[in-house]
């Protein structure tokens, strides 16, 4: 078996020169120290997208994207397909983490400020990445077609009214008409199916290729230690090898939740019933949507949603950027302004989505 | 190189090559993306025109309740208050469109996303509702509720 490997691998080599491939992979090396942890979580982020791509092809065979099969279908995957109530609570739960992983692993890129020259380009496929989590969170959500996913894309999508000038036509771009219908439900079924997973693995792949090219980011307290009292770990087999058995306590987290706590459906969308009481957005959502309670109809001339949407939207810019303007610590030196608005917008979001659940 | 530039007529014609090439480009361009562009926009399907329907039968209505009546395809909220007055209101919250209903115990018509009030002449009250929602006419026919909409 091994010399059968070993000729594969020499056929190979000889035509596509694998070596230096392997050497290229190779000579990546991972900074041990106290924060050495937060480095497992983009790779964690990385398990959670396998997943989804391999659960929501399996729902992909049962599932119908149109309003008058979608409940039903994701019905039959519940009870009738041989454990498709597991790979339907796992898509639903590796969701959920998906994003709280991807949450952690911002933050924490954020106060090691490893963003800083010369990462700003993987910061900005990052950020974008995570604006897509939250782009597949809210056009998945849709799919199973029930009450609850029904009003939350009727609110989701008519926030976007309040942009300006492209508010309106995005609004009925995104809806596939001026109503939340069928429409709605087979465009967000492509967008969630075809189109963000094509752009993701765009934005992944040279996520990945530019963390390869450039090495891990070493924390800036590090930089100032001579050489021969840093720790270093190579990436492989080392790093990886602890990555994997972390991969495999993922899965086995995930598989108990979704086995205790199995994704329920609700009840069929109904176009003309009232909204539930206590109806509510996912957690990830739920920090806008608390904030936004607390905007008054009416602010000078505009309507408080648009100030409050404009708001979000330029924080979110501001976020995205910080490689751009932060210039303190792309030259080494301490930001603590930085580091108070980090720690303002993770107490904001911890604060509001509180308040939220509880409301 | 030289040779080129140092004839005005060559330089000339390179330009002009390069406006055709421009302009071919830009041709192409458009002649995909506009139709992709078109293709997004969903068509507008043609209606029914619904000017009046029925809510159904004024003895099935108790005072004091509230339903959502179908109006071609947008949902109307109509209310008999506790002092038998019908009101028929878009079930369309201005805010962000979510569907309303009708609270027995406030008296009021709430919105369950965002907590809006209305009271039942639709005069957003309370919450962040910015307008009052629509008004409907609502008669009694032979004991039918017929709803329409005000010219």
């Amino acid at each position: 078996m091994k010399n059968y490997l070993k000729n594969l691998y020499g056929w190979l080599n000889e035509r596509f020169q694998l070596e230096d491939l392997v050497k290229f992979m190779g000579k990546k090396y991972v900074p041990v120290h106290r924060h050495s942890v937060w480095y497992y979580f983009g790779g964690v982020s990385l398990f959670f997208f396998i997943i989804q791509v391999t659960t929501g092809i399996l729902l992909l065979f049962y599932y119908k994207g149109s309003a008058d099969l979608a409940f039903e279908s994701v019905q039959f995957i519940m009870s009738k397909v041989e454990f498709g109530w597991l790979v339907r609570s796992i898509h639903a739960w590796a969701a959920n983490l998906f994003i709280l992983s991807a949450f952690i692993h911002m933050f924490s890129v954020y106060f090691e400020k490893a963003y800083r020259k010369p990462r700003e380009l993987t910061w900005i496929t990052g950020m974008l990445m995570f604006f897509m989590c939250l782009g597949f969170g809210f056009s998945g959500y849709l799919l199973p077609w029930n009450t609850l996913s029904f009003f939350a894309t009727k609110v989701g999508t008519d926030i976007v009214n309040a942009v300006p000038v492209i508010g309106a036509p995005l609004k009925v771009f995104i809806r596939g008409g001026d109503d939340v219908t069928g429409a709605t439900l087979s465009r967000l079924f492509g967008f969630h199916v075809a189109l963000f997973p094509g752009i993701f693995t765009i934005l992944l792949a040279i996520h990945l290729i530019l963390i390869q090219r450039q090495g891990i980011s070493e924390p800036m307290h590090l930089s100032e230690k001579p050489a021969s009292e840093k720790k270093t770990m190579p990436f492989f087999p080392n790093f990886m090898l602890r990555d994997l058995l972390l991969w495999l306590i993922v899965l086995n987290v995930l598989a108990v939740l979704a086995v205790f706590f199995p994704a329920d459906l609700g009840h069929k969308a109904d176009l003309f019933a009232s909204a539930p009481a206590g109806i509510k957005p996912e957690w990830y959502f739920l920090f806008m949507f608390q904030s936004l309670k607390y905007f008054p109809s009416h602010i000078l001339f505009a309507e408080g949603e648009m100030v409050g949407i404009l708001l979000f939207g330029a924080a979110g810019l501001l976020w995205l950027l910080i490689p751009f303007w932060d210039r303190k610590s792309a030259r080494g030196e301490r930001n603590r302004f930085v580091n108070y608005l980090g720690l303002f917008a993770v107490l904001f979001i911890i604060i509001l989505t509180i308040l939220g659940w509880r409301s | 190189m030289e040779n080129v530039q140092g004839k005005p007529g060559l330089k000339n014609r390179r330009d002009f090559l390069k406006y055709l090439l421009g302009f071919g480009v830009l041709g192409f361009a458009s002649a995909v993306i506009y139709p992709v562009l078109s293709y997004l926009k969903p068509p507008k399907q043609s209606e029914v025109e619904v000017t009046s329907v029925s809510a159904g039968k004024l003895s099935d209505f108790p005072k004091d309740s509230g339903k959502i009546v179908r109006f071609g395809n947008k949902p109307v909220i109509v209310v008999r208050s506790a002092d038998g007055n019908l009101h028929a209101l878009s079930a369309v919250c201005t805010h962000l469109e979510c569907t309303v209903q009708f609270k027995k115990e406030l008296g009021l018509i709430w919105c369950a996303c965002h907590n809006g009030k209305y009271d039942l002449n639709g005069r957003n009250i309370s919450g962040p509702p910015p307008r009052p929602l629509a008004p409907f006419n609502v008669v009694v026919k032979a004991g039918e509720i017929i709803i329409s909409k005000i010219a």
